[in-house]
């Protein structure tokens, strides 16, 4: 069944139009890629799905619902759950603080977080602003899951971690594949990490989906014509 | 224990031992002077929750303040002549009953916060300084045009309202209620600020954008803060209205609400004690330096200047330290 889609949409920061006829979807416990290069419409399009950009054509919708008009804490309420590109924790509150505030019923609590995550226990009383990259970008996921979303999207979680870092946000992002069914729009550069989860991919290219299908069918004449520098 | 919750302990415990002392060697101006204190540091902290947690900067909260001691002089004055306060659509008689008084004085300026919130908190940065000053301003004027209870010369209450069996007029008496009220009105911002709601508060402060991607409407967030804050400031004006036994317009004015935002900044914005430290300087200040000239102001305007540029903390920021955000 489709959770999100994406129809022919369009969408402009003031007179400057982003992207021009989008088109996604993904299913339930669905893992999609959304690829492309630096400055191609990405994030404006993870705006657009979180409702922190407003559409200006095409159709989006999210479990059934019109997305357009939805402010973007109905579109969070609905179960769209967002992991910003640059972690963005709530710096002045501590680990457990950050936790608590996106709190919302269903069967992502502390403890199971805390388990997916077990550094942020042994953090859990740290002020977020003295974490180390990683911790943060595990904070962001795990108060993104606190919102108990159906849809999760993931805005360069492993951009600027250590390798090993980056390990263990792929680990976790695969524990939430295989064990909660949980929907994922991931966004990162890493064509190997990617494989390994994504059960489908969108290319955008200058703000228009040219590309979308299968992860298997991506080729490295694809990849190179339109992901390649 | 931290240094800020030794600091919290012994600003507790100063400003209970002073008016003890005060009562023990007969010195009752002194116990009123505390009393003083302490009740617009009630106000302080009411404020405190939407300048310090939310970042709304109200420079309108002597709204509050005067609606509560309006609400205390009301019932008073109808108690004392023996008048109903309304007839129609039912008969409402005054009170002299301090917790009547204070739910009542709660109830309204939370009331007429919520509606003036609800407008003004849809505008943003001057604007909303501007519509919350706007808004005190016309209750000023109002009470100044409203003979019925004194208008500009104010309205007097003969005789201080009561609390089951204690002796009211009695200064530590009133002090003790005073300081009681406080205690509880710190406890529950304490436990306000730490409550999920106080921390999306202090997060929507930081940033609105990423508050509403966890599915929180600021706006709601800010609506909430700004009627619990009106209610506690108007609680505050009940209060003070009790101590003085005398209401006028003046508790509207746009002093009023500069010196409530003075408690705050002095003490320190954001920390639950911060504006009972402010509170407290303030009286102290104003006791000392006004006895050595009635331009006493200038001296604490150059205070407030010198903690603006180097003391951003106030008062628990140079003692206590840098704060969390919800602290």
């Amino acid at each position: 069944m489709t959770l999100l889609s994406l129809t022919n949409v369009s969408a402009s920061y003031g007179a400057s139009q982003a992207l021009f006829d989008v088109n996604l979807s993904i299913a339930e416990g669905e893992v999609l890629a959304l690829m492309g290069r630096n400055g191609m419409g990405k994030s404006t399009t993870v705006k657009v799905i979180c409702r922190l950009l407003r559409h200006s054509g095409g159709q989006a919708r999210f479990a059934g619902r019109d997305l357009a008009g939805m402010p973007a804490h109905r579109a969070a309420r609905a179960g769209i759950g967002l992991v910003p590109e640059g972690r963005r924790c709530f710096a002045g509150l501590t680990v457990r603080e950050n936790l608590i505030a996106a709190a919302r019923s269903g069967p992502w609590d502390m403890a199971s977080v805390t388990r997916l995550f077990p550094r942020l226990a042994e953090r859990q009383d740290q002020v977020a602003a003295s974490l180390s990259g990683g911790e943060q970008q595990m904070l962001a996921i795990g108060r993104a899951l606190m919102t108990n979303p159906r849809l999760l999207i993931l805005d360069e979680a492993t951009e600027g971690l250590a390798p090993v870092v980056r390990q263990e946000i792929w680990a976790a992002l695969a524990r939430l594949k295989s064990e909660t069914g949980m929907a994922l729009l991931v966004i990162d550069k890493s064509l190997r990490e990617l494989s390994r989860v994504a059960d489908s991919a969108v290319i955008l290219e200058k703000g228009r989906s040219v590309w979308q299908g299968d992860f298997a069918d991506l080729t490295p004449e694809i990849t190179d014509r339109h992901l390649g520098v | 224990m931290t240094r800020e919750h030794l600091l919290n302990t012994a600003l507790m415990a100063v400003l209970l031992l002073f008016p003890l002392w005060a009562w023990a060697t007969d010195e009752p101006f002194l116990i009123t002077l505390t009393t003083r204190a302490v009740i617009l540091a009630i106000a302080g902290v009411g404020l405190n929750i939407a300048l310090g947690f939310g970042g709304l900067v109200s420079f309108g909260h002597a709204l509050f303040f005067g609606l509560g001691g309006y609400a205390m002089g009301i019932l008073a004055y109808h108690a004392q002549t023996y008048t109903p306060v309304a007839d129609w659509p039912m008969t409402i008689e005054g009170t002299k009953s301090m917790p009547v008084i204070w739910l009542v004085a709660t109830l309204v300026s939370g009331l007429v916060a919520l509606g003036v919130g609800a407008l003004s908190l849809r505008t943003t940065g001057v604007y909303f300084i501007m519509i919350t000053l706007a808004f005190s301003q016309m209750f000023y004027y109002f009470a100044i045009s409203w003979p019925a209870y004194g208008g500009e010369d104010g309205l007097s209450i003969y005789v201080r309202n009561g609390f089951f069996g204690l002796n009211t007029m009695d200064p530590i008496q009133f002090f003790a209620v005073c300081y009681v009220l406080l205690a509880g009105v710190l406890f529950f911002t304490a436990r306000l600020a730490r409550s999920p709601f106080g921390l999306m508060l202090g997060a929507a402060r930081q940033n609105e954008t990423r508050v509403e991607a966890v599915g929180t409407r600021p706006y709601r967030l800010y609506l909430i803060a700004f009627t619990i804050s009106g209610a506690i400031t108007g609680l505050s004006g009940a209060l003070f209205a009790d101590l003085n036994r005398f209401v006028s317009p003046v508790m509207f004015s746009w002093q009023t609400s500069g010196e409530i935002m003075v408690f705050v900044i002095l003490g320190g914005v954001g920390r639950v004690f911060g504006p009972v430290a402010g509170a407290a300087l303030f009286i102290l200040l104003e006791h000392v330096l006004g006895g050595l000239s009635e331009y006493w102001h200038i001296y604490l305007g150059a205070l407030l200047l010198g903690t603006v540029l180097f003391a951003r903390g106030g008062l628990y920021g140079m003692i206590a330290g840098r704060a969390a955000a919800h602290d």
